[in-house]
């Protein structure tokens, strides 16, 4: 297990995890999750899009039209500026390009080790942040709202799809979300290369 | 009538009357689906435009251009009131026959229509992309703008020729002096802004004292050329209906608008008297008004080779010109030909005096057989407008006979009846008009339709047709009700408009000087005893929402529709005022409602279109203090 954890990568591994990296660069420019929400009253659909450091509609008015709608049923309005985790995401994709540039230039695999439990850990963080923050936009209510539903949450899924009323909400990751989880999978292959030829026989 | 009696001519006609077997499947959309072609009629003397789909006919929406319009305040708000300021004062209705679809190399090109208004010469541009009046222009010197607002091949200029002769500038003189020569008509060239569309009149020119009626302008070897046809060369003025059909043939005026152009910048032209107004709507501001006076005027005699006259039998009415430029295609109201004019025939003659038979106001009049290319003979009786499939066929209508005659051009061989319900007026093809027809659908628009529908009173309901014309037969598919007298029509394939039309006003881009972007600026301002509110709109609230004015103020309802999204103007109107009916206002659109506060007591105001489920609480009140 040592052997392997300090074990210096190969040169072909060594790139990709170069390119894991200038991978990540791209999520900047991404976004990251997709929610789409359908009904019969918007035929052309509504969404948002959440990104790295800002969250937008799909099209230029969506996200004030989905934030009118909501507003019948009390909803918080949905603007970039609550959300102060969006102010340091950047950064933290930033450290992780970083870690993959360090790893690049000290090729050992316990960096790449290090990197995926970075990325889990940050993973399985923000998945909660982004639930937390879907469970208080759906909870939340305001008790003066025009339209009171009993016992009516409006949590949108975290990964899926959802009936809310008369309209359907789903939620995917996007371009950038594909990518992270790609990379998470590069890294986890990279890890298993190198083992299975630390532990082939000579 | 006796002609009728008399079979005259008319084999075939209303006997071939056949429905297509399977019609209700070929004009029938299903939900969800979208038809193929968008038709604009025109509403005559409702003074409107209507746009239909085809082939469902279905009604999509009535565009006002010169009447107003209290079911959206088009004409009465602050904005748009003053699109309809003439010379004459505020006149809010007027006679609109013929829409003109703006073109590129002669093809349909979806940027703009342009309307005549008959009445009080005018002419408007409409936007394709906000399906808005944009621009209307006042035509001085002239009276009744009849043959309008026809457009050459890059849409350079409309034109705009003049129905009802008189004296020229205005003057009271006696009516028998109609016959001395004292009456005149004019020939108006508008000129088109390429880029934006703005209209300017660039020269007129004097022309004998005929009914100029209507027009067309040539396209490719033919580019350079304008037709009009005219009536009462005889120069009747009473008993007209007789005066005027005494001769056996009047007029197809030939005018060379590029020698026009070309005499203007020789200086040819000379300053001439003649107000009018340019009234312009720009984008989600209020019209601008400016009274404008004089222009340029040209006469013939000053300018050779401008135009020429082809005698054609018998009170023409339509003139229309094939897609390759090369036919003039008379309608003689009460011919019992169709006469055909050859362009290349126009040209080899029109300047060697064998032949010519005369002139009028140093106009040359050619002979009728000089630049005839051929006559379709017997038609049918009251021949009137022509169209064309682009495929070597032409459509004509003939209002006596009720029916549409297909024909060949160059054989000049009947090929098909078509029978119509019942007198018809103007045709229409995709594209017919141009250069490149697009030829599928054809709709006759009917002039006397009785006992189609379910009878509704005295006035029945006007109608158009609407034909397959792309097999080898043509084939009826339906009939459907329009609004107004439909006129003439433009009909544009959808994939041209569908993708480009516009959905909000953004807000980011309205200038209107009293637009406010958000409800925190939301207010009341008063200035001695006017009062301007600055309103916004949101689903389902107005802000301020409640106000109070003291009896007598004059009050400004500048209010700006908040929303960006597709579909949701709010109406504004307030209880019991007078003079301005309902504001439709479309997302991030201002208008401004102009009240005179009245007397003391409560008033409310609400939105008037149901704009969300908290639409019947977009309701407030205006406290009116002594």
């Amino acid at each position: 297990m040592q052997e392997l954890l300090l074990k210096k990568i190969s040169k072909m591994n060594r790139l990709l995890i170069l390119g894991v990296g200038l991978l990540f660069v791209s999520v900047y420019f991404l976004p990251i999750w997709h929610i789409s929400l359908a009904a019969p009253q918007y035929p052309e659909g509504l969404g948002m899009k959440i990104w790295i450091d800002k969250i937008t509609g799909s099209s230029t008015y969506d996200l004030q039209n989905i934030n009118l709608l909501n507003h019948y049923i009390g909803m918080h309005e949905i603007v970039s500026e609550s959300v102060p985790e969006l102010l340091f995401m950047p950064y933290v994709l930033g450290f992780l390009i970083f870690g993959a540039f360090v790893t690049f230039i000290h090729p050992r695999v316990y960096l790449i080790v290090l990197g995926i439990l970075n990325i889990v850990i940050l993973g399985i963080l923000g998945m909660y942040d982004f639930w937390r923050w879907e469970y208080n936009y759906g909870h939340n209510l305001n008790p003066e709202a025009p339209i009171v539903v009993p016992g009516m949450a409006y949590q949108p899924p975290l990964l899926g799809c959802k009936e809310m009323l008369n309209i359907t909400a789903c939620s995917f990751p996007s371009w950038g979300g594909i990518i992270l989880f790609l990379s998470l999978g590069i890294l986890i292959w990279v890890i298993w290369d190198e083992r299975r030829r630390v532990y082939v026989p000579k | 009538m006796v002609l009728i009696s008399l079979g005259y001519g008319c084999k075939g006609g209303a006997a071939t009357a056949a429905l297509a077997s399977d019609a209700a499947k070929r004009v029938y959309v299903a939900p969800g689906e979208k038809d193929e072609v968008y038709a604009f009629l025109s509403g005559g003397f409702s003074g409107q435009m209507s746009v239909y789909g085809i082939p469902s006919t279905r009604l999509f929406k009535i565009i006002p251009v010169f009447s107003v319009f209290p079911e959206n305040g088009y004409g009465y708000d602050e904005e748009t009131k003053n699109m309809l300021r003439t010379t004459h004062g505020y006149v809010p209705w007027d006679d609109s026959h013929h829409i003109e679809a703006s073109m590129t190399d002669g093809k349909q090109d979806g940027r703009w229509l342009f309307l005549n208004a008959n009445n009080t010469p005018r002419l408007a541009r409409i936007d394709l992309r906000s399906f808005e009046t944009k621009e209307i222009i006042e035509i001085p010197n002239s009276a009744g703008n009849h043959a309008s607002p026809f457009a050459t091949e890059n849409t350079e200029y409309l034109m705009a020729a003049t129905r009802f002769s008189v004296p020229i500038p205005q003057a009271s003189v006696p009516i028998e002096n109609f016959s001395k020569g004292d009456f005149k008509g004019t020939v108006t060239m508008v000129k088109v802004d390429p880029k934006s569309g703005r209209l300017s009149l660039e020269l007129q020119i004097l022309v004998p004292g005929f009914d100029y009626d209507l027009s067309h302008c040539g396209k490719g070897k033919s580019h350079d050329w304008c037709f009009f046809t005219s009536y009462n060369s005889e120069q009747a003025y009473k008993m007209i209906e007789v005066g005027a059909s005494k001769n056996d043939k009047d007029y197809i005026l030939a005018f060379n608008w590029v020698r026009a152009k070309q005499c203007l910048d020789q200086g040819k032209a000379s300053n001439f008297g003649g107000e009018y107004y340019r009234n312009y709507l720009p984008e989600n501001q209020p019209a601008i008004s400016e009274k404008l006076s004089g222009v340029k005027m040209l006469q013939p005699k000053d300018c050779p080779g401008v135009m020429y006259y082809m005698p054609t039998p018998k009170s023409p009415h339509g003139t229309d010109v094939d897609p390759t430029g090369e036919y003039i295609v008379g309608g003689g109201k009460l011919a019992t030909v169709i006469p055909v004019h050859s362009f290349s025939k126009l040209m080899d003659v029109k300047d060697k005096p064998e032949h010519r038979s005369g002139m009028i106001m140093d106009i040359p009049i050619l002979k009728y057989e000089s630049t005839l290319a051929g006559e379709v003979k017997k038609p049918c009786l009251g021949p009137l407008h022509t169209e064309f499939d682009g495929k070597g066929y032409a459509y004509t209508s003939c209002f006596v006979s009720s029916e549409v005659v297909k024909w060949e051009l160059g054989t000049w061989e009947v090929e098909q009846h078509l029978p119509a319900y019942y007198s018809v007026g103007h045709l229409s093809i995709v594209g017919g008009s141009s250069k490149d027809p697009y030829g599928k659908y054809l709709i006759a628009l009917n002039k006397i339709t009785k006992d189609r529908y379910l009878p509704v009173g005295m006035e029945l309901p006007q109608s158009a047709q609407l034909y397959d014309i792309s097999g080898g037969k043509a084939e009826l598919l339906s009939d459907f009700p329009t609004v107004g007298e439909p006129h003439y029509s433009q009909m544009i394939p959808a994939k041209l408009l569908m993708d480009k039309a516009a959905k909000i006003y953004p807000l980011e881009e309205n200038k209107h000087p009293y637009a406010i972007k958000n409800e925190k600026d939301a207010r009341v301002v008063r200035e001695g005893n006017t009062v301007r509110v600055y309103m916004t709109q949101i689903r389902s609230h107005f802000k301020p929402d409640t106000i109070e004015v003291r009896s007598g103020d004059t009050v400004f309802f500048h209010v700006t529709n908040l929303e960006q999204d597709f579909d949701i103007p709010h109406g504004f109107a307030v209880g019991g005022a007078p003079e301005m009916p309902n504001l439709l206002i479309m997302p991030g659109q201002t208008r401004t409602f102009k009240w005179k506060a009245p007397k003391p007591g409560i008033y409310p105001f609400y939105c008037t279109d149901f704009c969300s489920a908290l639409h019947q609480e977009m309701q407030q009140y205006i406290r009116v203090l002594p």
